[in-house]
């Protein structure tokens, strides 16, 4: 009371002052929860603290890990005597377009051979999401409400992404915390009750938070209804190479998918299989029915680019186009994807084997070994995972999610130990 | 493949679906990127592409500064992780940027009332502007841009959620500027309207206020309660001096201004397309700046999350080192040197060489990177189709583009364009 009451008489004194109420009333916005979680991991004093609320790999000593190939191909930019700092395209560096659309899509694709693929670089995975959000606002043959479901639960920035260009993020139902798995028939009776034509926001793989993928025939399902109920696909992609250590294995649902003919867009963020996170590298890959249709496409995505960004940057998408379009930094890549993601799935198995067999811990912990990708749902309570914070200095989200990447042979033992006294109600 | 694709399905919701973008419209082309794609098109070895705002040596050829090259040693050599940024950005570039713009004398700078972000170059910069005053600026969202601006503005801030308005500013009759019609203009604004300021090197014409004018346009908003939102992409590059240069947001800001900037070193830098910008903001006081902080945080983080990594360190690091700093400043200076003298030979070659109607006086007395030759549309497209020149098709073409080896061309192409000769 005292800084406001200051805060006027400083306003009503200053002959010098002009309109100081411009920004009065703008309200002071939460900080993002998982900032506020690693702000008070770094905070935190205990020599055995553990941060699982990261969203970036790390390696067996906890240190962020810049992959050999990116290295690589980083010295190989910084010799090349004739490169300049020169505004790409506004839809990008055509080399890396091109290279991350086969990436995804498959060399052999159908669509990319019809040149039905309109694929625009953006801003990491975010920026796709939000520009193919913006397309489908724009342009989207809309016959109801502008709405797209979501999965329960989904990645946190997504509602916020949808909600900000004037599209109502509803919800289907996704994650079963009775079974820690996938809930498929609440799942599929979303799809089939769902008006026609709807859009469905699904994860490629490695479901973010839960871990939780549908199985292929799951997937075949899945489609066969998007087909008959006229679906549209949102489909983000954050972890190609990242879920089972294989690129096209990862890539096998969007290109099923695409061989159905369902319709659909592509988000995809090389931030986690490359590593390359802060240099913001991603693409939208929009599938059309036509090439015709695909030319018209860019043309307007062209323009929504240029109203907010003009032209993506140069950095990040010319590392990654090095190691897809040479053979021998795309196999170094491969390694260095599959070094990431055993590791990950070394430490899905030792938790298990700590739990299950050491430590003897109540519960199924199946879960941990299946779940698929950097993050698992424990399936822990929030006040389990309140404790964890409080008592044992372990950060996680209160939905019970942990990022397995936090985790390393040092501290594994003492995270097991610590899940297993908060299940048994012992912090 | 169409027919195909029919005959497998048999469901109408599914062929719906398939044609789901018939009823899309082709876009048109960017009127100034555009202008790159047709260049890149010509064959003719004497083409000059005078589009696009990026600077060119003596040869022709992009200009990576000896700054930058050092600066993006330095970085690699550090062996940087690429975790993400905050979502405002490298906090250190920032505060650098912001330091640059409103000089370290700055109160409010001081006083820690400026919020500052990182941003997509300019382009993102205004975006964010745009976004935030959409969303919170108390009173009628309307912004004036002066007639001409540079092209994607309007865009911007229309898809921000603004009315877009104009106020005079270029006099065709003088190929000045239109400063009764300015003032006019402003004038008659309604109150708290939202005024868009070129800081310097006006896009497209190069023509700005003189000091005593800024003064002057200062003590109008100031009458007027307008709010000022300043774009600032020539720093440095318009007169070559970087304090010269920011004479005008330093004023106003002197004069209790709680101005917008968005800032750009795509140009001054050389740093075109690794997208490097900030956007801030001048508020009342810390407390003030926090509030307005997080909501650019809200703004930012649906859009794109977090800005890229590897222009903001070069930045920085030619920013917060002395030495690299001063050699940037010397490179900066002979950029705009460079083009002034390109102002010179071409004033010279078109009125005393070759004697083109007109006057031309405009191309030396203009600043910045640009020129507006006052050649029409017509004219511009007869140069691209003939004589293989290209430029934006209200006239204005990149000084930067031309050199000793292309200006005889140019100016015997524009020579034959104004006596119909093309």
């Amino acid at each position: 009371m005292t800084d406001r009451l200051k805060q006027v008489v400083n306003h009503v004194s200053s002959s010098n002052k002009m309109s100081n109420d411009l920004w009065q009333n703008v309200p002071l916005a939460p900080p993002d929860s998982i900032f506020k979680l690693t702000a008070a991991y770094k905070a935190d004093p205990f020599e055995n603290k553990v941060n699982l609320g990261v969203g970036a790999y790390r390696d067996d000593d906890n240190k962020p890990w810049v992959l050999p190939v990116v290295r690589k191909a980083e010295q190989i930019l910084l010799n090349t005597p004739s490169l300049d700092h020169e505004y790409l395209p506004i839809t990008g560096l055509p080399e890396f377009t091109a290279a991350a659309a086969k990436l995804i899509l498959g060399p052999d694709s159908p669509a990319i051979a019809g040149g039905r693929v309109t694929t625009v670089q953006t801003i990491s995975g975010t920026g796709a999401n939000h520009l193919g959000a913006l397309f489908l606002e724009r342009f989207f043959p809309w016959s109801g409400n502008k709405e797209i479901y979501l999965s329960d639960p989904t990645w946190a920035n997504h509602p916020a992404i949808f909600k900000n260009v004037g599209i109502v993020p509803r919800t289907y139902p996704y994650y079963d915390p009775k079974t820690i798995g996938l809930d498929f028939d609440g799942y599929m009776n979303a799809l089939k009750t769902a008006p026609n034509n709807s859009i469905f926001l699904i994860h490629a793989c490695a479901h973010n938070p839960t871990g939780v993928d549908p199985t292929r025939e799951q997937w075949n399902e899945i489609a066969a209804v998007m087909l008959d109920k006229g679906h549209y696909g949102f489909f983000d992609c954050a972890y190609q190479g990242f879920a089972s250590g294989n690129l096209d294995n990862d890539a096998w649902a969007v290109r099923e998918f695409v061989k159905k003919g369902v319709n659909m867009l592509i988000c995809q963020s090389f931030a986690k299989n490359a590593g390359l996170y802060g240099e913001r590298v991603g693409a939208l890959h929009v599938i059309s029915s036509s090439k015709e249709a695909a030319e018209r496409v860019k043309s307007q995505l062209s323009v929504l680019q240029r109203s907010e960004i003009s032209n993506p940057p140069t950095y990040g998408a010319r590392i990654v186009n090095l190691i897809l379009n040479d053979a021998g930094l795309f196999e170094e890549w491969k390694r260095d994807i599959a070094t990431m993601a055993g590791r990950i799935i070394d430490m899905r198995k030792q938790l298990y084997k700590v739990l299950t067999e050491e430590l003897k811990t109540p519960g199924n912990w199946d879960h941990i070994v299946n779940q698929i990708g950097m993050f698992s749902f424990t399936g822990i309570t929030p006040q389990q995972s309140q404790a964890l914070v409080e008592k044992a200095h372990v950060y996680m989200t209160a939905n019970g999610r942990i990022s397995m990447t936090g985790l390393n042979r040092k501290n594994l033992g003492y995270f097991a130990e610590s899940l297993d006294k908060a299940v048994r109600g012992q912090l | 493949m169409l027919t195909a694709v029919i005959a497998r399905r048999s469901t109408p919701t599914a062929l719906r679906a398939l044609s789901t973008w018939s009823a899309v419209p082709a876009g048109p082309p960017d009127p100034i990127l555009g202008v790159t794609e047709a260049f890149k098109a010509d064959k003719d070895p004497r083409k000059i592409n005078l589009g696009v705002g990026a600077y060119r040596d003596e040869n022709g050829k992009p200009y990576v500064l000896t700054s930058v090259q050092k600066a993006e040693e330095l970085v690699a050599a550090s062996k940087p992780d690429k975790e993400y940024l905050p979502i405002t950005g490298l906090a250190e570039f920032t505060k650098n940027a912001a330091k640059l713009a409103y000089g370290a004398e700055s109160a409010p700078l001081k006083q820690g009332a400026i919020a500052v972000t990182q941003s997509i170059s300019g382009t993102g910069a205004l975006r964010i502007g745009g976004a935030f005053i959409g969303r919170h600026y108390p009173k009628a969202k309307v912004i004036y841009l002066p007639t001409p601006s540079w092209g994607n503005h309007t865009p911007i801030f229309r898809d921000s959620g603004l009315e877009v308005r104009g106020y005079r500013y270029f006099d065709k009759s003088t190929v000045g500027l239109d400063f009764e019609g300015m003032k006019a203009d402003l004038k008659a604004a309604p109150e708290h309207s939202i005024v868009l300021l070129h800081a310097c090197a006006h896009n497209p014409t190069g023509i700005d206020p003189t000091h005593a004018q800024w003064k002057e346009i200062s003590d109008l908003v100031k009458e007027k309660n307008l709010f000022p939102f300043f774009d600032m992409a020539y720093q440095g590059f318009a007169t070559g001096s970087i304090s010269n240069d920011a004479f005008a947001v330093r004023h106003f800001v002197a004069e209790g201004h709680q101005v917008a900037l968005a800032q750009s070193f795509a140009k001054n830098m050389g740093l075109y397309g690794e997208r490097v910008g900030a956007f801030s903001l001048v508020t009342a006081d810390p407390e003030e700046k926090a509030r307005v902080d997080s909501q650019l945080k809200i703004v930012i983080r649906p859009m794109y999350s977090n800005p890229p990594l590897h222009g903001a360190r070069i930045a920085n690091a030619i920013l917060s080192d002395a030495a690299l700093y001063a050699e940037w400043e010397t490179e900066v200076k002979s950029m705009a040197d460079r083009i002034i003298s390109m102002r010179e030979t071409l004033y010279n070659t078109l009125t005393h060489d070759l004697k083109t109607p007109g006057e031309w006086g405009h191309i030396k007395s203009q600043i910045g990177m640009f020129s507006f030759t006052g050649l029409t549309a017509p004219q511009t497209k007869a140069l691209a189709e003939k004589a293989h020149v290209y430029m934006t098709a209200d006239g204005r073409i990149s000084m930067a583009g031309l050199n000793s080896k292309n200006i005889e061309h140019f100016a015997t192409s524009v020579d034959a364009a104004v006596r119909g000769n093309l």
